[in-house]
Formats: structure tokens, C-alpha cells, sequence
């Protein structure tokens, strides 16, 4: 929080845009320890939720409470029931069952996307074979030559079948899953707004709450272009996850980090991380996994670039995150001179409004 | 659609969403008007996908009434102790006592509802730690306390008649920090991720300065005698003007974000907030020289300017529940840098090849 009013000329870019060392930008002393993070690789999550188990266990994150209307709180959102991040959820995993018929290319990033259909739909013989999809370890069909597209007017006659009426065997089922988790942003809305100073900077780089300055006037909830911080009922006050704060000072990974079967997500120095995940990237892209892509690994990004940032399967909007965040402070400085030039239209107003009025 | 139905159930509550078996599937959600079967294959109108239909981001838990009402009660207190310290120095009396009263009032109820509104209500100080001008609550933290005392004080001069200079003083002080208690609200909800309530934040100062205006000047028709309350007549139809345009253009400005205003109970709120001000307005016009008709004419005044302050709320909510609101925006946003971007660049997706 140094320079501030530099920042407010725009002098230094401390509410936006790339910014190497957040701590020492917060105020740390240089040597404070490296900038951490997650690499949520989302390709080998198994959706085992021992993320969510772990997470809850060690900081004794209580039940999250909020659709007891709901039958066993099952929310048919596939195997996800924990629904969203929130203040007793700060590790989610996403379920996405990804149906489509047989033979429907996979909807390349940033090309055309014809082969989404619900499910239920009919197959499409004559495609590209019958040749599984795991996103993760099979290359995709291939694409273009007819073979992405369906024929919908084709399908309609002779299908009338819905649902679970469509064998099995004619539909590839995509299966991808995340688990989400807070950014920990480079420039984090939720920090910049924070009245009381409950939210700070860490010397990890990491941003989390002190439950015992919070005063629940719940200004983080809604700044957060990720939605991940929220006020808990029970307690009243903002709650997310710390990265394990506590852990870290003991040398020790993130909870859900070490709970992780598959190392889909990967604790570390954040420096390193982005380079494992390029790696990654790299070799997938090379297995002809084409919509695989980094999801807040770019420090020029409206945030400054994640703490905690993902290899997505798919588009980041099917995952229930923003595909463009900017966080919301980047255009404060312009808003408070708006609201200075119409205070000072206000109070003129007032005065005018006495204009030769008599009196006196 | 889960948060379309609520929307348009008109509960305007921050509520999790129903999982309604339509909304099971991460197909492409089809914009306008889903909720149906198959019949909305034909021409989407905005297209985007979500995970299951949910919000993407929290809608505040910022509670109803308190925080509109501070809203409300906050632009009162601003333009009222401006009519307050101008009143008493160009010797209008009644207009100096309602000013002064008004402000002090305003301030100490606004305060109240902003206690009321924290979740650990018993730590209303801890707002008073530090000074972050990052944060428009902690600015306005430091606004509205000074303003809160120095107005209570002029009151208490008011009323009790005691040491008139120094009420005089305190309002005059008022009256300088006044403005900024008006506008600075607007910038508390445009500074939030929320799309309608950022994307506003060139026009809703405006609106916001529009609406205290009313709200004092509605205040002033009402308190002031008939021989004092020009100038509170002229700041409430100004006001009451400027609201009325910069809301209307605020909403056009919009465009997709702007259908929560269309629509639900933030619809009907800012449809009633318009006849309310532009009746209120025709009143102080017409009927500032009868005292029942000025005062009926000041409460409409009053009454249109919160009603936008509760509107603007809840379309905030509305707009916030709606991942619709973030998701076209932002891939529109993407698809434009795209096309500045020359071929080859690096995709704006963050896909680091």
C-alpha cells in the first residue's frame, strides 16, 4: 500500500497492471521469502474433492450451511455439490460432463465451436471413428473436412431420443474437472477495498484475512471479480482461503496441495510454477491437446496475473470463472476524480441555488 | 436462468440459486428469454456459456433497506447542509433550522444503518484503523465522521440556541464537506466488480449528485417556510432534473447491462422514482407558494430519490447474479483486443503456446 497517491497520478502501476513483487510493493522489506502459489493442472484432476476434505480439515472451515431446503443438499450439478467457493468452501471442485455425439471435433480455442450440442442428441456416424477422448492423453479428432459440424436437420427425423435413451456407446462423455481455488491476485480487489486492513499482503505474496480485525462490512464479497471471498453467517465475518498461512511459516505445502493424489495441484514458488506450466502446456499442445490453455498465468492480465492460476481443458466461463477479470480499483483513480469534479458541481449547485434569491 | 427467474421474481435478495433441471447441462446457454426447450436453437441474441447457469461473481451481502436508505439518507444530509449554512447567511431562518436539523439527522441515521449493515456490528470502530484511499468505504468512513459531528453540532446550536457562532462555524463546515458525502456513494458501488454498477462509474456520480440534491432541496420544501424555500425549490428541481437525465442516459449507456433496470423490482423501483421526481418537480414549480403544496412536492421529491437509491441497489444485485453480465462483456472485451492485436500475436486467452 506504498504510494498510494503516487498511484493515484499514475505514476506506478500499484493498482494494475504487471507488477514482479506484490510484497515488497506492500510494503515487506526486500528479503521477505519468494512469491508462491498454486498450478491447479486441471488435465489430471481426478474430482476426488480430497482438496476440498483437507482444505476443510485443517482450517477447520465449519459445514457450509446454505441449502439445507435442498434433499441432502445435492444440487444435480453433477458430482459437484459444494457449488461455488465461498466462505466455508475454499476449495471447489468443478464437474463438467462434457456430452456430445461420436465424431464431433473438439471445439478448438478460438475456433468455431458447431460441435456443442446438449446431450442427449443423437450420433453422428462417419466422423472420425470411434477412437475415446481423454483430453488429457488422446490427440482429438481431427478437425475441419466436414467433420467438426453436424447435421442437425439430419439428426431430427429419426432421433426423438433424449437423454438416456442415446446408448451409451454412441456419446463421448468429456469429463473435466477443477478445482478451484482464491487467485491470490497480483492486484486483489478484495485487499484494495478492504476499510478495517484485515485483508493484507503476506510476505508469500498471498492474501488473506485476520478474522480478528474483520468487521464484516462485507465490501471484499462484491469486488471480487472471481467471486471467491464471501461472509459467513454463522460468524459475520469475510473468510477465504489463506493459502495455509500457518503452513507456510512452518516450511509446509498448502493442505489441499498435499492432500492431492495426482498433483493437480502443485505448490511452489511462483516463478517456477509458471515455468512447470508452460512445460506442460507446451507437451500438451504437443499431443494435439489444442484446447488446453493457461487461465491467470499472465501478469498482463487485468489483475496483474493470479497467485493461483489453472491449465484449463475448456473455456474458463464453462468452469464458472471470468473469462477477461480486470480487478475493479484499475479504473479508481478515475472515478474519484469524477466524484471530486461533480462534488464541487454539487456544492456549486448549492450555492447557485441562493443566486439573487433576496433576502439579507 | 436459475438467477433469471429470481431476478424476475422480484425478491432482489442476494439469494443462492435454484438448481432447476434446465439448467443442468454446460451447453451454450442462450441468452435472452431461456428458460424453455428446444425452441431457443434459433437466433441467440447474446450467447455465452457458465457453469450451470450460476453467478460467477458474489452479489453484495449488503443488507436492505440499510444500505440504500444510508444512500439516501447520506445525499440528504449533503445538499441539506449546504440550504442549512446558506439559509442561515442570507437570513432565511426556517430554511437555516431545517438545513441544520436535516443534516444532522440524515448523518446520525445514515450512521446507524451503516452499523447496522456490518456483520460484527460491535466492530464499527475498527473502520477508523487506517486511511486507504483504495478503499471508498474507509474515504467515506473519513468523510462521513466529521461531517457527522460537525452537523450534530450545528443542530445542537440550533436547537438548544447556545453558542451560535460556533454552530454557525460548524455549519459552514458541514456545508464544505457536504459534496463529497453526495458523491463519494456513487464510487462505493461503481468501485466493485459488480458489471451495472462499474461500467456506471462516469454517470453515476451524476446521478447520485442529482438525487442528493432532490432529496435536500425535497427536504428544504418540505421544513423551510414559504417565504424561504426558493432556494431549496431551485436546488430540488435542478436536482431533480439532473437525476432524471443522467439516469436515463446512464441506463442507454448500459446496453446489455442496463436490462436490470428494465425489468424486475429494480424496474418498477426506478419507474416509480421517476414519477415521483418529475411529480415532485412540477409541484415545487408550480406549487412552492402554498405551504401544503410545497411540503406534498418535497416529500415526492424525497420519495423519488430514494426510490433511485433502492433501485440502483437492487439492479447491482441483479447484475451481479447474472453471469450473463460478466461473461459477454468480457468475451466481447477479448474479441476486441483481438482484432487490435496483429496475427501471430500472443492469443489474448492467456494461452501461452
Amino acid at each position: 500500500m506504498t504510494n498510494l497517491f503516487d498511484a493515484f497520478r499514475g505514476t506506478t502501476p500499484s493498482l494494475s497492471g504487471p507488477l514482479p513483487d506484490p510484497s515488497t510493493d506492500a510494503g515487506w522489506s526486500g528479503d521477505h521469502p519468494k512469491r508462491v502459489g498454486f498450478f491447479t493442472d486441471t488435465s489430471v484432476c481426478i474430482g476426488c474433492k480430497a482438496c476440498e476434505v483437507a482444505c476443510k480439515e485443517w482450517n477447520l472451515v465449519p459445514d457450509d450451511g446454505t441449502d439445507a431446503s435442498d434433499l441432502y443438499r445435492l444440487t444435480g450439478m453433477s458430482y459437484d455439490n459444494t457449488g461455488d467457493l465461498g466462505a466455508s468452501s475454499w476449495r471447489h471442485v468443478a464437474f463438467i460432463e462434457d456430452v456430445r455425439p461420436h465424431g464431433t471435433a473438439t471445439p478448438a480455442h478460438g475456433g468455431q465451436q458447431t460441435g456443442f450440442l446438449p446431450s442427449g442428441l443423437p450420433a453422428v456416424h462417419g466422423g472420425n471413428g470411434h477412437t475415446p477422448r481423454d483430453a488429457a492423453t488422446a490427440p482429438p479428432g481431427p478437425e475441419g473436412s466436414g467433420a467438426g459440424t453436424v447435421d442437425l436437420l439430419a439428426l431430427l427425423p429419426d432421433g426423438g431420443a433424449h437423454g438416456q435413451q442415446t446408448p451409451d456407446d454412441e456419446r463421448d462423455v468429456r469429463w473435466l474437472m477443477s478445482s478451484d481455488v482464491c487467485k491470490h491476485c497480483t492486484h486483489a480487489g478484495c485487499l484494495d477495498v478492504c476499510p478495517t486492513g484485515a485483508l493484507f499482503r503476506t510476505e508469500f505474496g498471498t492474501v488473506v484475512v485476520q478474522d480478528d480485525i474483520c468487521n464484516g462490512c462485507g465490501y471484499c464479497v462484491p469486488s471480487c471479480p472471481f467471486g471467491v471471498i464471501d461472509v459467513r453467517e454463522s460468524d459475520g465475518g469475510a473468510h477465504k482461503c489463506t493459502l495455509c498461512y500457518d503452513r507456510l511459516g512452518e516450511g509446509l505445502e498448502p493442505a489441499c496441495a498435499k492432500a492431492c493424489p495426482t498433483n493437480s495441484i502443485q505448490f511452489g514458488d511462483l516463478d517456477e510454477l509458471q515455468a512447470a506450466a508452460d512445460a506442460r502446456l507446451a507437451e500438451l499442445h504437443g499431443r494435439g491437446v489444442h484446447e488446453a490453455r493457461l487461465y491467470g498465468r499472465d501478469p498482463d492480465d487485468g489483475v496483474g496475473g493470479d497467485g493461483a492460476f489453472f491449465l484449463l481443458l475448456d473455456e474458463p466461463e464453462v468452469y464458472g470463472m471470468p473469462p477477461d477479470p480486470i480487478v475493479t480499483t484499475r479504473d479508481l483513480p478515475e472515478m474519484w476524480r469524477n466524484a471530486a469534479l461533480t462534488a464541487v458541481g454539487l456544492g456549486a449547485a448549492v450555492a447557485a441555488a441562493f443566486w439573487k434569491g433576496g433576502r439579507r | 436462468m436459475t438467477n433469471r427467474d429470481a431476478e424476475t421474481s422480484g425478491t432482489g435478495e442476494r439469494s443462492r440459486p435454484a438448481h432447476d433441471s434446465s439448467a443442468q447441462k454446460p451447453e451454450r446457454f442462450r441468452g435472452r428469454g431461456r428458460g424453455g426447450n428446444r425452441e431457443q436453437l434459433q437466433v441467440p441474441e447474446a450467447e455465452f456459456r457458465s457453469y450451470y447457469g450460476r453467478p460467477i461473481i458474489k452479489a453484495p451481502v449488503w443488507k436492505n433497506p440499510d444500505v440504500p436508505l444510508y444512500l439516501f439518507l447520506g445525499g440528504m444530509a449533503a445538499t441539506s447542509a449546504g440550504l442549512g449554512a446558506l439559509g442561515g447567511a442570507t437570513g432565511r431562518p426556517t430554511l437555516r433550522r431545517t438545513g441544520r436539523l436535516a443534516a444532522a439527522a440524515g448523518a446520525a441515521g445514515g450512521t446507524v444503518f451503516l452499523v447496522h449493515d456490518l456483520h460484527r456490528p460491535t466492530r464499527f470502530l475498527h473502520m477508523l484503523r487506517v486511511f486507504k484511499p483504495t478503499s471508498p468505504l474507509s474515504v467515506g468512513t473519513w468523510i462521513l465522521s466529521p461531517f457527522a459531528t460537525v452537523a450534530a453540532a450545528a443542530a445542537a446550536s440550533e436547537v438548544t440556541g447556545l453558542l451560535p457562532r460556533a454552530g454557525k462555524a460548524a455549519s459552514t463546515v458541514s456545508a464544505v464537506i457536504g459534496p463529497a458525502l453526495g458523491t463519494y456513494t456513487a464510487v462505493l458501488l461503481s468501485n466493485t466488480a459488480v458489471p451495472t454498477w462499474h461500467e456506471a462509474h462516469r454517470e453515476l456520480p451524476v446521478v447520485f449528485a442529482g438525487s442528493a440534491a432532490a432529496a435536500g432541496g425535497g427536504m428544504g420544501l418540505v421544513g423551510a417556510s414559504v417565504r424561504d424555500n426558493l432556494p431549496a425549490a431551485r436546488l430540488a428541481v435542478a436536482g431533480a432534473a439532473v437525476e432524471l437525465a443522467a439516469g436515463e442516459f446512464m441506463e442507454r449507456k448500459l446496453g446489455l447491462l442496463g436490462d436490470v433496470y428494465g425489468k424486475g423490482r429494480a424496474g418498477t423501483l426506478m419507474k416509480a422514482s421517476k414519477a415521483c421526481l418529475a411529480a415532485g418537480a412540477v409541484g415545487a414549480v408550480l406549487g412552492r407558494k402554498k405551504r401544503w403544496s410545497a411540503a406534498l412536492s418535497g416529500l415526492a421529491l424525497m420519495a423519488g430519490s430514494a426510490l433511485t437509491r433502492f433501485g440502483v441497489f437492487d439492479a447491482g444485485i441483479a447484475s451481479a447474479n447474472d453471469p450473463a453480465h460478466i461473461v459477454v462483456p468480457q468475451r466481447e472485451r477479448i474479441r476486441r483486443r483481438q482484432a487490435t492485436t496483429e496475427e501471430g500475436a500472443a492469443p489474448p486467452d492467456r494461452a501461452f503456446a
